[in-house]
């Protein structure tokens, strides 16, 4: 005879299955179906005009806030362009140009030969655009007596032959050096014509005690609270109000000079460098006007805004 | 007249397995499912294990075993020299595990044996906040307040070993202080009544009875502290100088900058073309913190296991 417990088994034991099935499908479906919101990026430059476009731009910390600066004017001008800025340093963004990430890479140092030639064998091939120039200031506390230095006694100090204040005419205390990270182009540019003063066959590297700090505003923050510091950022990231800014001498026959917006420009200041951006091949459509505009007198009336050193007319 | 209720009528329709036995389908599926949840453990783990594997391998390629352990760690320049990145870990976590161990275990203790209950009610829930702050709140309060407290007590800067394990010793603290107070509670009753009955103190009881019976649990809270804090990555970032430097050995060695193995992987990953030479260095330092914490887990394990034999079965 049927027992009257089998049926409500029956049904519960139903209800459970088809609604584990029901979860199973759904999580399924939700997986496969899902797409990318930016799928590549690349690509982008031939679309029709009226379309939202996209262009992705990362790099160079020192360039991040011009760049979005930029971007955000830009937008107003092209409504249908939205351009998205990343920081992460010049390494970040250069190999994320070599894997075909982005379309505009944002650089403070030039792409060394084994970036271009990983850059080609990946089908890709940089253009080099200038977009602005920058002046890289020295910065030390501001209870610090030491007013000037030449490259050569930067060096020294950089690469830990100079350890203590007073033997470039400061205090008698330990010299604490700081930096920015080895992605930054900043410090390839510093390393490169400060550490090993524009020698190229120098292979002298940073000292082991050097502080990496995490981004430019790390470097202010630990000048202006500790006195025996020192450390190197953008002009437009210094603040003279808060930080000593050291007057540079290329060697020791020539003047020291202030990082100023004029001599940099005029390339009396030794420690002026070019700011980058890197496209995959000459750029078209979207981004070429966006390049274009970058160069011309609204983008470099940003750049003069922002405490760097607009391109001069040539 | 039968009134019997047979195995087979409650349940669903039946299936033979090999055994012969009677099972429902139903239930077979939910077994297998948390069979597969409990295998998917171990298999994820397994996968990770592999992956890091497959892309770290290949910096043994290029580098030879001296090159990877020297002392020089400038990537930019060919220097994959990863001995200042364990230096600066293990340095870092040592210091913090001394600084929280003491002070987890005598919080445990007083949670456990001492505090009034209503002290605990609300110490406990303090705790637990403190577990609930986010490790880059911490790192930006160490970078913020503890750093120049420590540059004022007249170390050259405050970005160093000390304050990195300082911070993170706070950050290993309610894991400590949980498990350690577990532990204690599990110690039985029995113990503490015959302490006090031969005519122990109640401090006596605690310190001669009651932890080292916990001594086990005591020391799986301390394991999987370490691992907690090898494994840190922000706090250590934001606070330790990340200078890949080896200190001089001495009292002063704690008030030097140092560079984990962490915060150099996440400070360059973002940087490395994928498939060079840094991609590959930088997963084998992953490989390398991998194994130091599966090999304190094991340790860990094996201690309780040890301890549990030498009591006769009985923690």
């Amino acid at each position: 005879m049927k027992h009257p417990i089998k049926k409500p088994l029956q049904k519960n034991v139903w209800t459970l299955k088809s609604l584990l099935a029901l979860l199973l499908m759904t999580v399924l479906i939700s997986l496969f179906a899902c797409k990318s919101r930016y799928g590549s990026s690349t690509g982008n430059q031939e679309s029709t005009s009226g379309q939202q476009q996209a262009i992705q731009n990362k790099g160079s910390d020192t360039l991040v806030n011009v760049a979005l600066a930029w971007a955000e004017a830009y937008h107003e001008i092209e409504p249908d362009v939205s351009i998205a800025v990343t920081g992460g340093g010049s390494g970040t963004g250069i190999a994320a140009l070599i894997n075909n990430t982005v379309d505009i890479a944002n650089a403070s140092r030039a792409m060394k030969e084994d970036e271009i030639k990983d850059a080609q064998a990946n089908g890709i091939n940089p253009v080099e655009h200038v977009v602005a120039i920058d002046a890289l200031a020295i910065i030390v506390n501001l209870e610090n007596p030491v007013d000037q230095l030449t490259i050569t006694q930067l060096s020294d100090m950089y690469t830990g032959r100079i350890t203590n204040w007073k033997d470039v005419g400061g205090k008698d205390a330990p010299i604490i050096l700081l930096s920015r990270e080895t992605n930054s182009g900043t410090h390839v540019y510093f390393l490169e014509e400060v550490v090993r003063e524009g020698d190229s066959e120098n292979t002298d590297i940073f000292a082991p005690q050097t502080l990496l700090m995490p981004s430019s505003v790390g470097i202010t923050s630990e000048v202006r609270r500790n006195p025996n510091a020192i450390g190197y950022d953008g002009l437009g990231y210094v603040d003279a109000e808060h930080e000593k800014i050291i007057a540079i001498a290329a060697d020791d026959e020539s003047e020291f000079i202030m990082p100023t917006v004029q001599s940099a420009s005029e390339g009396t200041y030794p420690l002026a460098r070019d700011l980058y951006m890197y496209t995959a091949g000459e750029p078209s459509g979207a981004v070429a006007d966006y390049l274009n505009w970058i160069l011309g007198p609204d983008g470099q009336g940003i750049v003069a805004s922002l405490g760097f050193v607009p391109l001069t007319e040539n | 007249m039968g009134v019997g209720i047979s195995q087979s009528d409650l349940q669903s329709p039946n299936i033979t397995d090999g055994k012969g036995a009677s099972r429902s389908w139903s239930e077979r599926i939910i077994e297998n499912l948390i069979r597969l949840c409990g295998i998917s453990a171990i298999l994820i783990i397994t996968l990770i294990f592999v992956f890091l594997i497959k892309e770290g391998i290949g910096a043994f390629k290029t580098l030879s075993i001296w090159e990877f352990l020297g002392s020089r760690w400038y990537p930019i320049e060919g220097l994959y020299g990863i001995m200042p990145l364990l230096v600066g870990s293990v340095l870092v976590t040592a210091v913090a595990i001394v600084i929280a161990v003491p002070l987890g275990l005598a919080t445990a203790v007083y949670l456990g044996e001492i505090a009034p209950t209503w002290l605990r009610e609300i110490l406990k829930p303090l705790i637990e906040v403190l577990a609930g702050i986010p490790s880059i709140v911490l790192g930006f309060f160490g970078w913020l307040v503890v750093a120049p407290i420590i540059q004022s007590l007249g170390a050259p800067s405050g970005l160093t070993a000390f304050t990195g394990a300082l911070i993170l010793a706070y950050m290993t603290l309610p894991t400590i202080i949980s498990i350690t107070e577990d532990a204690l509670y599990a110690v039985p009753k029995e113990y503490r009544d015959g302490s006090l009955a031969i005519g122990a103190t109640q401090w006596q009881t605690i310190w001669r009875v009651v932890i080292p019976a916990a001594r086990s649990g005591i020391v799986i809270a301390v394991m999987l502290g370490i691992g907690r804090a090898i494994g840190e990555t922000m706090l250590v970032l934001l606070v330790t100088g990340n200078a890949a430097n080896i200190p001089e050995l001495g009292l002063g060695m704690l008030f030097q900058p140092v560079r984990t193995m962490t915060a150099t992987i996440a400070a360059e990953m973002g940087e490395v073309a994928q498939g060079s030479l840094h991609y590959s260095v930088l997963f084998a330092i992953g490989i390398i913190l991998f194994l130091i914490t599966g090999v304190i887990n094991l340790l860990a394990t094996r201690f309780v296991g040890g301890t549990k034999r030498r009591s006769g079965g009985q923690l």
